[in-house]
Order: structure tokens, then C-alpha cells, then sequence
């Protein structure tokens, strides 16, 4: 990105001016100069699209990770009003509805998994369906699946995968309010069907990971972290059904916005006015999906439970949170001294709610919600707490991950999978994939320095790192 | 600022094979055209009409998910819709060929497809998933990004980001 085009607020705050008859919302662009000049100048050109659309309350915000999507930026955030015509946008969210990250922690140290690596990381290649085209082994009826599109994660729980105890550490419990399983079309719950308890493919992964620095002791704590444990990141979404709801919508809001008067800036932007019959509709149809997310890595969570009790028998595996980065959710934020209800489109942006947010567990209401921003296969993760800051400056979110610094295309010209493979074998990171060509794609170097997508997002106020995770095994999808 | 600041390649032959693991797929791809995109792929498909065009993005799009050469057609899936907008008409053909390849649970390999004024009548022809087909990347769907279907000097030309 061009930096003379936008004007430095502060170290790691950005604005775009207006131009001369321009007319649109403020937008806020958080990350360092480094951070910036890496991204393409159509994240500019797509926050400030953004900022167009009715309704929108305060700046349209990208985070420090952000990249080029489709309509929105990945990293985009922006908070509509719906009593102010405020829309709610399919490509606000995103085709991979409620992607996400569980974190797991558990009672095991390194030295406990030294001996372990290789017969672990093939259990779980085994157990953990991954990949294009990979199944699982769940089958449900069209009546059973609308009861996971309703139940979510307490779904999945009720079928015995992982325990009760789970759905406290789950964003909203496990279960979003207002899912609407007749507003998802046959076609979509179809899609669904074999996919239940997938990981996927491209930059999805299930990591076993080492907790290598603590940055915050005091919060560290409160999550249950400290040097040397062994945790478990599991990164996917809504599989199939979302997908398919994210394609029908997009399609469908993109016609109808010109006959709801709404002119587009960029037809990915199709959106609805939130209390339009479209609008309502596209929200009861996301919230299923986002139902079906946390159902679905609730299901891999048991799974993964299920193959660390058999490799390490009596060994305690426990969710630390699970949070979701492509959502619209009805939030209550203070603008101007004023409670107000927004919904707030987050698409590759997490939650990030500060200290004594009533929505965080009580275990870390002090401290606040976790935060997990999910690096490359090579370079680790990160989990940090919500700020109060951030409830002012970006609505409570955050990062999300690295975000990719370069296009797949250009990743395949410069790495091959199976050297890439080996490499990271020398450096103590197994990988298992049915997908050189993939694991090629997701190389390390193909993202952002995630340490520097941490720290710009604590520089920035917008979440304070608590620990560095450092991969051991990767399961690629 | 730059509007199209992507790149284009037609074959992924110079993008660093897979010598040892993956030469099948790697020759599907140069079969084909793509452009970058930061986070997902853009797939072009050509030919002298437009139904030659869509199809070869087919071709496209499924070969970034299996090497489409060693996809067995044993199976046929038929798509129908209706979409007088051609490059609407571009991404339900997609889309619809990723939803009932993944309800039907089918890999694909071989596209035709015909279109009787504004009605599009496709087939698709593939086999289940099975171990021994080499895998690239699930495509999620196809988008409005990027999206064009245009006349050009040698026939057509359609194009678009799918999300992956």
C-alpha cells in the first residue's frame, strides 16, 4: 500500500483524507508502516467502500492483519445501526461463516510430548478428517442437522463430544440466539452432509503447540498458561452449509439491493438493511451457520480429546476459548456516552471484549476476554486478552492471524511442499497433510511476521499479548 | 492506486512443481489459467463461445482441487438454472457445480454445457473421492470479485476469484 495516500495518526493509526466532494464515514487503518506498506492498495480501496454503506456507526476499521478479500477487506470490522437504516452485509461475513479458533489446554509439559511426537501426530491424521474432499464419519437427518443449526456446540455436547464444561469457554456459550434453520436452502444443508467434524482445507489446521513466552503473567494465569505446556489450536468454520449460505446470499442480496435502494460502491458489498425481510432472513440463515461452526469444533475437540487420552492416558484437555473471526453479531457498545445496539461485522477480525465484560466467563472476566490469532504452520500463534481501549476504538476486536503477504500463486513459485515439509521436520514441527500442494500455499513465508501482527495490535491498543504459542505437530488440511 | 495490481500466469508449470509428490496435478494446472489474488485464486476460462468459456473455468477451478486427469467419469451430475445476466450466469455455474459435487459427494473432471436463450443446461462428469487422487485445495465458492465475461478478438473470456 502507497502510505502517502493516507495521513499517520499515531504509531499505529492510520486515516484516509477526503477528497474533494467525497462523501463517506471516517476510516481507520490500525497496524505499524511495515504492516502497511505489505498490503495490497485494494484493502484501501475496499475500507473505504466500506464506509459508504448506510448506517455505519463510527469509522470503517481494518486490523493490523488485514488483506484483500472479496467486498469487505479480511480484517475488516465496521458496526451498523439498524435503527439508522444500518445494513448487515453476506460479504461483510464472508463464504467460511463463523471460521474460528478453538484453544485447548492441557496438562502436559514439552518433555511430555518429545517422546510422543510421531505416534501423536499420526493419531490424529488418522482421527481428524482433513482435506479437500475428506469425510467424517457423522450422518444426520435433515431434522438432526436444523437441531445442530439451532444447538451448536451444546449439539455436539449432547452427543458426547467433549463435556459440558466446554460450552462455559465457547463465545456465547456454544449456541447463538436467532438461528433460523428454514432460512438455509436444502441445497446447503446437503453440502453439509459428510462435513460435520472436518477441519477442510487451505488455511485451515488443528496445531499442537508449546506455550514458548509469556508476555503477562497475571493473565497468563487466569487462562490456565505457563512455559512449556502443551495446548491445541483448532482453526476451521461452517464447512459446506456455510459456504453455501455465504454464495445463495451474496448472490441473492447483490440483486436485491438495487430494488432496496441501496446504491454499491462494489456488488460484494450486497447487503440489506437489517430490519428488511432480506436483511432479517440473511441474519437467521448466518446464525445457523454460526451454530454450525461451533458445533463442529466442538466435535473436533472431542476427537482430539479422545486421541491425547488415548497417547497420554489420564492427561486433562480443556478449552481455554473458542472465538470466531467472520460474523455479524448484535452487540451493545457505547458511542458517544450512549448504550446503543450495533451489529458488528467482523470478517477475519475477532471479538475482543476488555475486562468485566459481562459476556466473558467469570474465570477471566477480570482480566478479559482471550484473544487467539492464529500464525503459519511455521511461526506460531498468539493468545491476548481484551483491552478496555478496544471497546472505543474498534468496537472490542482484534487480529485474527497473520494474513497472507502474498497470493497462493506466487507462494506455489516459491516453495515446494515436500522440501517445505522436510524443512520444518529439521526444525522440530511435524506436518501432516494429504496436500503438498497445499501445505506449499500455507508456507510460513507466504504471511505476514506474525509476531509483528501482535505487536502492532497491542501497540495499537486493540488487545495485549499474554503468550507466544510455538507449533510442534500441524495437521493441514 | 492500483486497481489491478494482479498478476496473471498460464502455467503453474513455472510455479515451482512438485517433482517427486505432485506432477499430475501440476500438469491439470497448466492446463489452465489463473490470476492472484492475496488471499484466494482467480480462475479464466476461454474458448469460442461463452458455454467453451464457462467451461474451461470449470476446468480451472476444479483443477485447484485435484489433479482432474485422474478423475474417472463415472458418475454425471446435471445443472440447470435460469440467468440472463452472463457473468451472474458465470458464478451460479460454478457455484452450483461445487454444491452438488460436494452434496453428491464427487470429485469432477469433465465439464459441457449448453444454453438455450437465458436457460443454461450443464453436465458434469466425475467420480467419489477416493484415496490415490491427489488433492489441492477445497474451493469454498466463487465470487463477485473480479468478475467479467467479456468478447475478446479470439472468442470469450470469463473470469473470477473463487474463495479458497
Amino acid at each position: 500500500m502507497n502510505l502517502a495516500q493516507l495521513r499517520q495518526l499515531d504509531e499505529n493509526r492510520w486515516t484516509v483524507p477526503l477528497r474533494p466532494g467525497e462523501k463517506r464515514a471516517p476510516v481507520i487503518l490500525y497496524g505499524t508502516a511495515e504492516l502497511l506498506r505489505t498490503m495490497d492498495d485494494k484493502v484501501l480501496e475496499q475500507i473505504t467502500n466500506v464506509a459508504q454503506l448506510p448506517g455505519l456507526v463510527g469509522p470503517a476499521m481494518t486490523m493490523p492483519d488485514a488483506h484483500w478479500g472479496y467486498g469487505f477487506p479480511i480484517g475488516g470490522v465496521a458496526a451498523f445501526d439498524p435503527e439508522q437504516g444500518g445494513i448487515v452485509s453476506a460479504g461483510g461475513v464472508g463464504f467460511d461463516i463463523s471460521c474460528g479458533i478453538r484453544c485447548l489446554r492441557t496438562n502436559l509439559m514439552l518433555d511430555d510430548l518429545r517422546p510422543a511426537m510421531e505416534p501423536l501426530a499420526d493419531a490424529l491424521f488418522r482421527t481428524i478428517p482433513a482435506g479437500v474432499g475428506k469425510e467424517g464419519d457423522i450422518r444426520l437427518t435433515p431434522d438432526q442437522l436444523d437441531e445442530v443449526l439451532v444447538g451448536g456446540a451444546v449439539w455436539a455436547v449432547r452427543q458426547g463430544y467433549g463435556c459440558s464444561e466446554d460450552l462455559e469457554y465457547v463465545e456465547e456459550n456454544g449456541r447463538v440466539e436467532g438461528a433460523v434453520p428454514e432460512n438455509v436452502s436444502a441445497l446447503a444443508k446437503r453440502r453439509q452432509q459428510g462435513e460435520m467434524g472436518t477441519l477442510g482445507s487451505g488455511n485451515h489446521y488443528l496445531e499442537v503447540q508449546i506455550v514458548d513466552r509469556i508476555f503477562d503473567e497475571a493473565a497468563a494465569t487466569a487462562y490456565g498458561l505457563r512455559l512449556g505446556q502443551v495446548v491445541v489450536s483448532i482453526h476451521c468454520g461452517s464447512r459446506g452449509l456455510g459456504h453455501q449460505i455465504g454464495t445463495e446470499y451474496l448472490m441473492e442480496l447483490a440483486k436485491a439491493a438495487s430494488r432496496l435502494g441501496i446504491k454499491l460502491p462494489d456488488r460484494e458489498l450486497a447487503c440489506a438493511p437489517i430490519y428488511s425481510p432480506e436483511g432479517q432472513r440473511y441474519l437467521g440463515a448466518m446464525n445457523a451457520a454460526i451454530n454450525c461452526a461451533l458445533a463442529n469444533r466442538q466435535i473436533l475437540t472431542g476427537l482430539t480429546r479422545e486421541v491425547f487420552t488415548q497417547v497420554f492416558p489420564g492427561c486433562r484437555v480443556e478449552t481455554l476459548f473458542d472465538v470466531s473471526h467472520n460474523t455479524c453479531k448484535a452487540e451493545r457498545h457505547r458511542v458517544n456516552g450512549e448504550e446503543r445496539l450495533l451489529y458488528v461485522h467482523r470478517k477475519g477480525a475477532t471479538r475482543a471484549f476488555g475486562p468485566g465484560h459481562p459476556a466473558i466467563p467469570e474465570r477471566y472476566r477480570a482480566t478479559g476476554q482471550p484473544v487467539i490469532i492464529g500464525g503459519s504452520m511455521g511461526t506460531g500463534s498468539y493468545i491476548l486478552a481484551g483491552t478496555p481501549e478496544g471497546e472505543e476504538r474498534s468496537f472490542s476486536s482484534a487480529s485474527h492471524g497473520a494474513g497472507r503477504a502474498m497470493s497462493r500463486n506466487e507462494a506455489l513459485k516459491r516453495w515446494r511442499g515436500r522440501e517445505l515439509v522436510d524443512e520444518l521436520a529439521r526444525q522440530g514441527i511435524l506436518i501432516r497433510t494429504r496436500s503438498l500442494r497445499g501445505a506449499a500455499e500455507e508456507a510460513p513465508g507466504a504471511y505476514k511476521d506474525v509476531h509483528l501482527v501482535a505487536e502492532a495490535t497491542e501497540r495499537a491498543g486493540l488487545a495485549r499479548r499474554v503468550a507466544y504459542l510455538r507449533p510442534k505437530i500441524c495437521i493441514k488440511g | 492506486m492500483t486497481l489491478e495490481s494482479n498478476t496473471e500466469s498460464t502455467s503453474a508449470a513455472k510455479q515451482s512443481p512438485e517433482p517427486s509428490s505432485a506432477p499430475s496435478l501440476q500438469a491439470e494446472l497448466d492446463q489452465s489459467t489463473y490470476f492472484s489474488h492475496d488471499a484466494d485464486v482467480g480462475v479464466i476460462g476461454r474458448g469460442p463461445t461463452i458455454e467453451a468459456a464457462f467451461v474451461a473455468a470449470a476446468e480451472a477451478m476444479f483443477s485447484v482441487m485435484v489433479d482432474r486427469s485422474a478423475v474417472r467419469a463415472t458418475h454425471t451430475l446435471r445443472i440447470e438454472f435460469d440467468e440472463p445476466d452472463p457473468e451472474f450466469a458465470l458464478v451460479t455455474w460454478l457455484n452450483a457445480l461445487l454444491a452438488e459435487a460436494r452434496a453428491s459427494g464427487l470429485v469432477l473432471g469433465e465439464f459441457s454445457l449448453r444454453r438455450e436463450n437465458g436457460h443454461w443446461i450443464g453436465e458434469a462428469r466425475g467420480e467419489p473421492w477416493r484415496e490415490g487422487l491427489e488433492r489441492g485445495v477445497e474451493v469454498k465458492g466463487a465470487t463477485l470479485t473480479m468478475l467479467s465475461v467479456r468478447q475478446t478478438a479470439e472468442g470469450w473470456e470469463a473470469r473470477c476469484v473463487v474463495d479458497v
